[in-house]
């Protein structure tokens, strides 16, 4: 016989928080990016204010799970969801912590006229966006499927910054008053670049939540 | 009595061990092969195999299958009547003494049949010590529960029996305690005193597994703490096999733990494997107290 516990709605209540926080990084980087394709200063600054929200969620939560493992020394699944929810908060901490940086160089650019037409860059920016969608959702769902792909779509934004680094690089090289922009927009796609890498750290701790093993620094995705 | 529905395995008549040892299909945490679970090899001092338990017409174990590594702590979790405390009293036949007991199977110290007829029971019991939950010296001074034993076994040299009263106080924790008070009555003592007394009676006679059947549960929280770090420094003599209620104390102390529900044994792995990624829902539920 299976009893009810207490407990269960502690952890409940941890997941309800973890998903309101994971939702407001998400809409961090989702207006960073509408900030930097519309030109959007004012919105810029938004994202920038609302910042030290997801901060003092990512406070909230600390306190909340070693308030958890102290009074309940949690077992087995509950111990891994306690310290999986510890290091989720983290990893969307710098999410936000990324889009706040994306809003500062997108007030820096529009102190000039735009470069060039954004192409790369919001599909990297959509890419990572849903990479942090799915992670959450896998989270949620505690779906291991779901996280494994997530690892996996890692490469593609990779691949891109790649591309729109080389192509920088020769506008750059061509003109010289482009250097500011194009380091800035570099800049851009680094900070998405590592929205891309939290989501996927978030995935792997999707993983050893639902199966107890720790995937991270084992290798390419086909070895998962 | 009990019916020894068994093929006598070994015609040996002590309990050494013998000089090759068979294969042995049993459940072992540190045996990838059976558990699962990936972890360094280790000798197994105690195996039980097709271990089956009966109370007269009510079968109490059944089929236990599973190795009891060297020099570590194992621990016996489960609610209460899964069957723990009749394995772990198996374990050095204190069972033999209840009326319509009965078993089938093995239980294998060092590669040797316990139930082998040929078996001296006292010998078994010098080798498999055993403490209770309710601490139970003797009605005597503190050195005479220690020097009772070695003394029964007819050891007389009065320098002799000193050295081990004080190494076994030692080796629980107790000596420096009551060194100035060695002839006063050992019921003077306080409760986790006076386990730990036992513990000490257990080790005079140097036993190569200890078994501890819930020895905290009567005490506070201070005295079963010293009882716990005890147990680290039992192990590097002897074998410790403990039954108890308490999950956290088997995740704090043991290497391995078994978890038993209604005679069966569910799983059995490493302690810290278990307590983070356990194999079995029903391990998961009573672990995390979701079980009734």
């Amino acid at each position: 016989m299976v009893q009810q516990r207490h407990f269960d709605e502690e952890l409940a209540e941890l997941k309800t928080k973890l998903a309101r926080m994971a939702g407001l990084a998400e809409d961090q980087i989702d207006k960073a990016l509408t900030a930097l394709v519309t030109r959007d200063a004012a919105l810029a600054c938004a994202v920038i204010e609302r910042d030290h929200k997801v901060n003092a969620m990512d406070v909230e939560i600390d306190e909340a799970c070693i308030e958890l493992l102290a009074l309940h020394q949690p077992a087995a699944h509950d111990l891994r969801l306690v310290t999986t929810a510890m290091k989720l908060s983290t990893e969307l901490e710098r999410i936000s912590d990324l889009s706040e940086s994306i809003c500062e160089r997108v007030i820096e650019l529009n102190e000039e006229p735009q470069l060039k037409p954004y192409i790369d860059i919001p599909r990297m920016g959509s890419l990572a966006r849903v990479m942090v969608k799915e992670s959450i959702d896998a989270f949620v769902k505690e779906d291991a499927k779901l996280a494994r792909k997530v690892i996996g779509d890692d490469d593609f934004v990779d691949d891109l910054m790649e591309q729109l680094f080389r192509e920088l690089l020769s506008f750059m090289v061509e003109n010289p008053h482009t250097i500011s922009r194009a380091i800035r927009l570099s800049f851009i796609a680094k900070s998405l670049e590592r929205v891309a890498d939290h989501a996927t750290n978030i995935a792997e701790l999707v993983v050893y939540l639902v199966e107890g093993k720790i995937i991270r620094h084992t290798g390419p995705p086909g070895s998962l | 009595m009990l019916d020894q529905q068994y093929d006598v395995v070994s015609s040996v008549s002590t309990l050494a061990p013998p000089s090759s040892s068979p294969e042995m299909e049993t459940m072992d945490p540190h045996v990838s092969k059976v558990s699962n679970r990936s972890g360094a090899q280790g000798k197994s001092k105690l195996r039980v195999q097709d271990f089956n338990f009966f109370y007269g017409p009510v079968q109490s174990l059944f089929k236990i299958d599973l190795g009891i590594p060297e020099h570590q702590v194992t621990a016996f979790i489960g609610p209460s009547g899964c069957g723990k405390s009749t394995l772990l009293r198996c374990m050095n036949r204190l069972n033999d003494l209840i009326e319509g007991a009965r078993y089938e199977g093995n239980i294998l110290l060092d590669d040797v049949d316990i139930f082998n007829p040929t078996i001296d029971i006292t010998d078994l019991r010098k080798r498999v010590g055993m403490v209770f939950q309710k601490s139970n010296p003797f009605p005597k001074s503190i050195h005479e529960n220690v020097a009772y034993g070695p003394r029964l076994q007819g050891l007389k040299n009065r320098t002799v029996l000193e050295e081990i009263v004080e190494r076994s106080l030692r080796g629980a924790g107790l000596w420096e305690e009551v060194k100035d008070r060695l002839h006063e009555s050992a019921l003077g003592l306080s409760g986790g005193q006076q386990q730990r007394l036992c513990i000490a009676r257990a080790l005079a006679v140097k036993p190569d597994v200890l078994l501890m059947d819930e020895p905290c549960s009567a005490l506070d929280p201070i005295a079963t703490g010293i009882i716990e770090e005890l147990l680290f420094s039992l192990k590097k003599e002897l074998t410790v096999v403990i039954v108890t209620h308490n999950m956290q104390q088997a995740a704090r102390v043991s290497d391995s733990t078994a978890f038993m529900y209604l005679g069966q044994l569910i799983e059995f792995g490493l302690t810290k494997q278990l307590f983070t990624n356990p194999a079995k829902k029903q391990t998961e539920d009573y672990i995390t107290g979701r079980f009734g």
